[in-house]
């Protein structure tokens, strides 16, 4: 909601409608299928209770209208709404005309007098309530059409002396979602009737009722959604409500607050009981933190959250916040942090007698201690010490959000941060972790609050762990002793939990890149050399010695004098392990060493331009390849699809791209491969085998269009077109193949229609680039469009054919960032020799981890795939829990499989691997009537197919028959 | 005039021993019954002979209310309930009743067998006491008696504390009992809706104090313990054997756990055992991650915390020991404390306040050498070290639960005279309402100004609402009714209804005014001319002319006569019930003017 609202107000006061996309009627494939209508006047008729009508009503309800239909299944609902007596089944039908005026392509002006009409004769205030709801929907419908929004703003002015809460409180959601917008008070102010819909809003701020209170409120806040700017007068009214008796009045009281803080954050305003004046936004901050100790925890989360993007309050502000002015028997005293940051700076921080001088210290003046209202003062420190986790959690993103934008905040609430490692929920301790990680270039660690950091390492839970090195890998450590400590709690870390071991290496590696000059001294230490001994040879297999070396090895990258305290081993042990863990370890410039590797990787920015140059001239040079005889294109696009894999290779950052195009080529080259076959030239019987090329060629093509689509992050809206593009020519490939092959017309007739379906479909998601389109084949089937409509199939496949000859060979856009997505999968390994043993018919849970790059919304699409040695093969859905966001286009996956099967007499692998499901329907907008019953969650989960996209690792299993 | 009238027996400008008598609406209540732990002749209980001289409690208390199981407010209940004399129900939560006992006879034994006092109560006593307990849940209303009702709150002090709404009719005392604002690692936070009672009594023990955060403390003390464990040194912790002690078990244990540490936490006394039964059983009432985790693991399971052996104190390494009483005035921790207080490489953390008079006050203060009973001296050569780790909240706490719970007058217990001043100063600056803080024995009046409820008729409601627009707080309205007092309840009725309920007649009171007009012309004209005047006067008015020559305005009527001796002269009979007298004498002042002379 913050981020929303916060989005508003940065805003122009503007509002973007975006129209409907009308249909051209002419071209649409119609069935014709029994009226709705005509069904739904019989039910009503026959119904001889009013229990009975409302079976029907909601029979009616679970099946969607057609557009065309709506308006006959208004009326007949209108009809039957005049006579009906009961108000529980008028309830229900207020309700369908709602959800039918929601209907996509249906206008709704023309219900609307009716629905104003029986609006005015109802009593029954529960059917009131839901005609206003109904009258609302139909309003947000028509945005545009002020007079019908002036009317219905009338309507509701009217109903709001409405005794009953749910009228009034209806009235104020229409007002907010309806209510003129300054513009247009401006225009008709010289008619009578302009209703200021803020006042009138405002003055239901003092209902007697809390709904109706909480409904204004919100309805402010819509207005200020939709644009309207709010008037600081407002400021006032809602501060008095912060003191409300409702918790839902105080939570939305402080949104209102915050609002109008961020639009008047310069204003002046008093200070009650003095007459100092003070900014709005540093006013309002201080009812905001005050709301922090309210007594619901709605409130206190509420409020919490909302402190976090008060950006523009004063610092001497935030940093109360902080503060809370500790005593002990009216004499003022430090607290533990001022303590230890002053001990440690005076640098007695490690002198025997740590704790002694919390004694404390002044005489406070009593009368100047004020215990209540002092605005900030100490909101953070209520809100990380509160019960509910929830709050705790909120104050932590809020101080997140705070530090990120003021560096000098970073640092003071750095202690605060640190001891929230230590809290009792593992939620809060991994969210403070997050924190600092995001806040960590503002700040650096002092010895004793690293301390604590690390303490956390030994912790049991292994999202924390990992969290901690991620911080770990971007933190600041002031001194050589840090480091060292660091170093040590980290291999304490490993030995204690040896799965860490990747995460552990790739964190010293950062340790030791940002903090060369600390880690210098200590060298000899780590490598345990002697002046004049020599040390035996570490283990080279041992991760802990590995750890070390990469920490130095990174420090030594930026530190040439380094290499001098290196043994010969260490040099040995250097040349294998950057072979071995080249991610980890970087190229050193070694005294007397040949360097192979490092002419290389120096180089490589410079380098960049040149590929990327590489990559643009190859592929303009296919594109212009319509003019080329078939012959030549055909090996033109062979040598480039080699080149751009190659570049994909060599240059990581260019991957994506060159991976996608080359793709999108070998689409074209297959498609052209598949023309150039002689099948077409020949009578048709006699071509069986090579027609299988052509449709192994028009299902390959399809498979790739779909990878294009789904495995990219990053493809926009025109590559999606060509990509659907591409598929139409492979459907069209596949019509005129089976065309061919097949006897007899019957089966194509469905398939052409089928085929027609699907360009109409085409033509329907993507009518607003079609323009872009020119010449090609989507272009010459729309203009034949009507002709094949009217043709018989084989006429239609006979047009398909000449035109996916004639069709140019479009030209793929590259898009600005695109990424391939890919997954590895770290454990299982698929290493082991032992097999998994289990009873058979029981099931054994096999622990899985991989990482995901570049994955869009990995929890409805990521599949894991077991394929067992019979051929069987099983899906497994992940639950969103498994699944982690380590940072941006990183996501990780910690699940477990169940396995199962019957007994085998040897142990055998399965196979496990990685599935992207995809889903090309998503694409379509849906209806509203399906989002407002709850029929289907299916159609939005359901799977059209399935890439994998990671290796398959093989597990070893051994089911075992049971003992009897 | 109503008033609600407080005594404190303790805990007035005092820690220890509570007690406080409290009238309300003819009610009388007594909020806890307490010991004090400085004191071991009389004083250490309530002086409960200035309740009555003669005859016994019962007829004076309607009921007692426990808030927490410490002895400071629960320690006099079976000398008050079984030597003293009452029989009335004794009201606390669950916890409080099951762990009340336990502590009561740990009591007993340290006073009956260690000190050898008579005249003390017995096993026996404890167990009738605790059966004249009846147990509350949190929110629960309990309806004491018809008029009497309590309503306890979540006080967070310790397992079961409570804060307790006392109610008579509409007038309300809140009583908090010992309250803690910030949670901790076994309870949460202490909390109250916006009750607005007519009095709010809290303690003070922290009324100049404004605490550091709670992590920091945590923080402290683990590194205190760590390093003396380290130094191999002794760590002795006196606790009272339940509330603190539990949540320093908790977090001892889950640092043990975390650093992987060896040296042994012991917790003396056998009562513990029987009492972290009954933390394990009362989940509900400890704080958000407790609740949420116990399922897996109930955190009051421990690991690595074992029962103390008298011998252990003696044996050589280092160690925690938690032991009781938690002032060191007694018991256990005395004699642990005598043992290792001539060691340096030892320390004592006195987790909590210390009363006045006790072996920890004195050590707190300062006080290296102490004489102990038989003249010997002791010279205290361990750290002495102290954690607040008492849960009672901090001034900003108190103000805070003021705030929440926004009453007409507070009354400060529970705390040190000096330190009351400062913040009952800072209640009436901040708040601006009453702050009131009386000693031992002092009584405090409060005046009220109950509420009375009337109950309206639906009818006569919607009457009256039908007639104007919906009510407005800001506005006083007129409302035509009866109010019937009847069986100790209002009623306001309609006139009819009333009526027809007392079964009694409707009287017509019709007020009549002759009015002298000069006219000569006949009556029907006089009338007409009337009737034609007050036409055009009384617009909005419905002036009719009847057949029989008479003039009614709405349901005035207005005759005219000639008069019986000067025919120049008519007599206006004006007649109206008294419902329409305004309009009635209105029209008489009108008609008195005279008419207008014809045209």
């Amino acid at each position: 909601m913050a981020a929303h609202l916060k989005k508003r107000v940065y805003e122009e006061f503007t509002k973007v409608v975006q129209q409907q996309q009308e249909e051209i009627a002419t071209k649409k494939l119609r069935l014709t299928k029994p009226s709705k209508s005509a069904a739904l006047h019989i039910d009503l008729c026959k119904a001889t209770s009013p229990a009975d009508a409302l079976q029907y009503l909601l029979q009616f309800a679970r099946k969607p209208v057609e557009a065309e239909s709506v308006e006959g299944v208004v009326r007949i609902l209108l009809e039957h709404y005049y006579k009906e007596n009961d108000p529980s089944v008028r309830l229900k039908i207020a309700s369908l005309l709602g959800l039918l005026s929601k209907t996509a392509g249906f206008s709704p002006d023309c219900i609307m007098d009716d629905a104003i009409n029986i609006l005015q004769n109802e009593k029954s205030h529960q059917v009131l309530a839901q005609l206003l709801d109904t009258l609302l929907a139909i309003g947000t419908k028509l945005p545009e059409n002020q007079a019908v929004q002036m009317r219905l703003v009338d309507v509701a002015c009217k109903h709001l002396t409405d005794t009953s809460h749910g009228v009034r409180n209806k009235c104020l959601q229409l007002l907010g979602n309806l209510g003129s917008l300054e513009k247009t008070v401006a225009k008709d102010a010289e008619g009578s009737a302009v209703r200021d819909v803020q006042k009138i809003i405002g003055d239901y701020f003092s209902d007697q009722d809390p709904r109706v209170r909480t409904a204004a409120i919100k309805a402010m806040l819509q207005l200020h959604e939709r644009g309207l700017k709010l008037h600081q007068t407002i400021y006032n009214q809602a501060c008095k409500l912060l003191s409300d008796d409702y918790e839902q009045v105080r939570s939305a009281a402080v949104q209102l607050i915050w609002v109008v803080s961020q639009l008047y954050p310069e204003s002046i305003v008093p200070i009650p009981s003095s007459n100092e004046e003070i900014r709005l936004v540093d006013d309002a901050f201080g009812k905001i933190c005050h709301m922090v100790s309210d007594g619901s925890w709605v409130v206190r989360v509420q409020a919490a959250k909302l402190l976090g993007s008060m950006e523009q309050v004063s610092s001497h502000f935030l940093e109360q916040t902080l503060d809370k002015k500790l005593m002990s028997d009216l004499r003022r005293k430090r607290t533990a942090h001022e303590r230890a940051k002053e001990l440690y700076s005076s640098g007695e921080f490690s002198s025997g007698r740590k704790w002694g001088d919390d004694a404390p210290k002044e005489e406070i003046d009593t009368g100047a201690v004020n215990l209540i209202e002092s605005g900030a003062c100490g909101a953070f420190v209520h809100g990380l010490e509160d019960e509910m986790y929830e709050v705790r959690i909120a104050a932590v993103e809020a101080l997140c959000m705070l530090a990120q934008s003021s560096p000098s905040f970073a640092e003071k609430c750095l202690d605060f941060l640190v001891d929230m490692f230590n809290d009792e929920i593992e939620e809060v301790r991994l969210q403070s972790i997050h924190t600092m990680r995001k806040i960590s270039n503002n700040i650096t660690l002092r010895e004793d609050q690293l301390d604590t950091v690390l303490a956390v390492l030994e912790d049991s839970s292994r999202d924390i762990r990992e969290a901690l090195h991620e911080l770990l890998c971007c933190t600041n450590v002031s001194t050589k002793e840090g480091i060292h400590l660091a170093l040590v709690e980290l291999l304490k870390n490993l030995t204690k939990y040896p799965t860490d071991r990747d995460s552990i290496w790739k964190c010293l590696k950062f340790l030791g890149s940002r903090h060369p000059t600390l880690v210098l001294p200590l060298v000899p230490e780590l490598l345990s050399t002697h002046p004049y001994f020599d040390t035996a040879e570490p283990d080279m297999d041992d991760p802990a010695y590995i750890a070390v070396l990469v920490l130095i090895f990174n420090a030594a990258k930026t530190c040439p004098t380094m290499p001098a305290l290196f043994s010969d081993h260490t040099f040995r042990h250097y040349a294998y392990l950057r072979d071995s863990l080249s991610h980890l370890v970087p190229a050193l410039r070694l005294p007397g060493r040949k360097l192979v590797s490092s002419a290389l990787s120096p180089n490589i920015t410079p380098h960049e331009d040149p590929s990327h140059q590489f990559l643009q001239q190859s592929l303009e040079r296919v594109y212009s390849l319509q003019h080329l005889d078939p012959q030549g294109s055909q090996e033109l696009l062979e040598f480039t699809i080699r080149d751009l894999q190659r570049l994909g290779e060599l240059q990581s950052e260019l991957a994506g791209v060159a991976d996608f195009s080359a793709t999108y080529l070998r689409c074209q080259l297959l498609l052209i491969k598949a023309l150039q076959e002689k099948l077409w030239n020949v009578a048709a019987p006699l071509y069986l085998k090579q027609s299988d090329l052509a449709s192994a060629a028009a299902k390959q093509i399809m498979e790739e269009t779909y990878k294009m689509e789904f495995m990219y992050s990053g493809v926009e809206s025109k590559q999606v077109v060509i990509i659907h593009h591409m598929r139409l020519q492979a459907k069209a490939l596949q019509l005129i193949v089976i065309a061919r092959t097949t006897r007899g017309v019957d089966p194509l007739f469905g398939m052409c229609e089928k085929f027609l379906q699907e360009v109409d479909f085409f033509q329907r998601c993507f009518i607003a680039d079609l323009p872009h389109l020119q010449d090609s084949f989507v272009d010459k089937l729309l203009d034949l469009m009507p002709r094949l409509m009217t043709s018989k199939p084989a006429e239609v496949v006979k047009i398909l054919q000449t035109m996916l000859r004639q069709s140019t060979f479009l030209h793929l856009p590259l898009p600005e960032q695109i990424h391939k997505a890919s997954a590895t999968i770290i454990e299982p390994a698929g290493e082991s020799d032992n097999p998994l043993r289990f009873t058979s018919g029981l099931v054994v849970a096999l622990d899985v981890d991989a990482t995901l790059e570049h994955v869009q919304d990995p929890q409805s699409t990521v599949k894991v795939q077991v394929l067992y040695p019979d051929g069987q093969a099983q899906i497994i859905h992940p639950k969103p829990a498994d699944f982690r966001n380590p940072g941006p286009g990183r996501h990780r996956l910690i699940t477990q499989v169940y396995l199962s099967h019957t007994a085998w007499t040897e142990p055998c692998q399965v196979e496990v691997r990685l599935l992207l499901a995809y889903n090309s329907g998503s694409r379509i907008p849906k209806s509203p009537w399906i989002e407002g019953g709850e029929m289907s969650p299916q159609v939005e989960t359901s799977i059209e197919g399935t890439i994998p996209f990671s290796k398959p690792v093989k597990v070893y299993i051994m089911p075992k028959p049971a003992r009897r | 005039m109503p008033e609600i009238r407080v005594t404190p027996l303790g805990a007035g400008q005092d820690v220890g021993r509570s007690c406080i008598l409290v009238s309300i609406g003819g009610k009388n209540v007594m909020l806890d019954c307490g010991m004090h732990m400085g004191f071991s002749d009389d004083r250490r209980f309530p002086d409960f002979s200035y309740i009555t001289r003669h005859g016994r409690l019962t007829d004076f208390l309607d009921c007692v209310i426990i808030s927490h199981f410490h002895l400071d407010h629960c320690g006099a209940l079976p000398y008050f309930s079984e030597m003293v004399g009452y029989d009335g129900p004794i009201y606390m939560t669950q916890p409080t009743q099951a762990i009340c006992p336990i502590l009561l006879e740990d009591y007993r034994k340290i006073a009956v067998d260690k000190k050898g006092e008579a005249n003390f109560f017995t096993s026996q006593m404890i167990k009738d006491c605790m059966k004249k307990a009846v147990a509350v849940h949190l929110h629960q209303t309990v309806q004491v008696d018809d008029e009497l009702e309590i309503k306890a709150y979540y006080a967070g002090h310790v397992l079961g504390a409570a804060m307790f709404q006392i109610k008579v009719g509409s007038e309300s005392v809140v009583y908090t009992g010992d309250y803690n604002m910030t949670p901790d690692r076994h309870l949460g936070a202490a909390w109250i809706d916006k009750c607005r009672p007519n009095l709010l009594i809290t303690e003070s023990t922290y009324a100049t104090t404004i605490r550091d955060s709670k992590r920091c403390r945590e923080r402290d003390f683990l590194k205190k313990v760590h390093e003396t464990v380290e130094r191999g040194g002794k760590v002795l912790i006196p606790v009272f054997a339940l509330g603190r002690a539990q949540e320093l078990c908790i977090l001892l244990e889950t640092f043990w756990e975390r650093m992987d540490l060896k040296a042994p936490i012991y917790f003396s006394t056998g009562l513990t055992e029987k009492a972290n039964h009954y933390y394990k059983l009362f989940i509900p009432w400890t704080n958000q991650k407790i609740r949420k985790t116990f399922v897996q693991r109930n955190m009051f399971e421990f690991k690595h915390i074992k029962a103390f052996d008298r011998a252990f104190a003696d044996s050589p390494g280092p160690m925690v020991v938690f032991a009781t009483p938690g002032m060191l005035h007694a018991g256990q921790s005395l004699q642990i404390f005598r043992k290792w207080a001539g060691n340096e490489k030892n320390m004592v953390i006195m987790p909590g306040y210390c009363v006045q008079g006790t072996v920890g006050h004195k050590i707190l203060s300062g006080q290296r050498k102490l004489e102990l009973e038989g003249r010997q001296v002791l010279e205290v050569k361990m750290q002495v070290e102290y954690m607040s780790f008492s849960a009672h909240a901090d001034a900003k706490g108190i103000m805070q639960l003021v705030g929440q719970a926004e009453p007409e007058n507070v009354l400060l217990v529970h705390g040190e005279a000096k330190k009351m001043e400062f913040l009952k100063q800072k209640i009436e600056q901040e708040f601006r309402i009453s702050c009131y803080m009386p000693a031992n024995g002092e009584t405090v009046t409060l005046p009220t100004s109950p509420s009375i409820p009337v109950g309206i008729s639906l009818g006569l409601l919607k009457r009256e609402m039908a007639q104007g627009l919906l009510p407005d707080a800001k506005k006083a309205r007129l409302l035509h009714g009866t109010l019937i007092m009847k069986d100790n309840n209002f009623r306001l009725v309609s006139s009819e209804q009333a009526l027809k309920e007392l079964g009694l007649a409707e009287h017509q009171l019709r007020f009549t005014c002759r009015v002298h007009l000069h006219d000569p012309r006949k009556e029907q004209e006089t009338a007409m001319r009337v009737y034609s005047h007050l036409k055009s006067v009384l617009k909005d008015h419905c002036v009719q002319h009847l057949p029989d020559g008479s003039v009614t305005v709405e349901s005035i009527l207005i005759q005219a006569a000639a008069h019986s001796e000067d025919p120049g002269t008519k007599v206006l009979l004006v007649s109206w019930t008294y419902q329409d007298e305004e309009l009635g004498s209105c029209l008489t002042s009108l008609l008195k003017k005279g008419l207008p002379q014809a045209p």
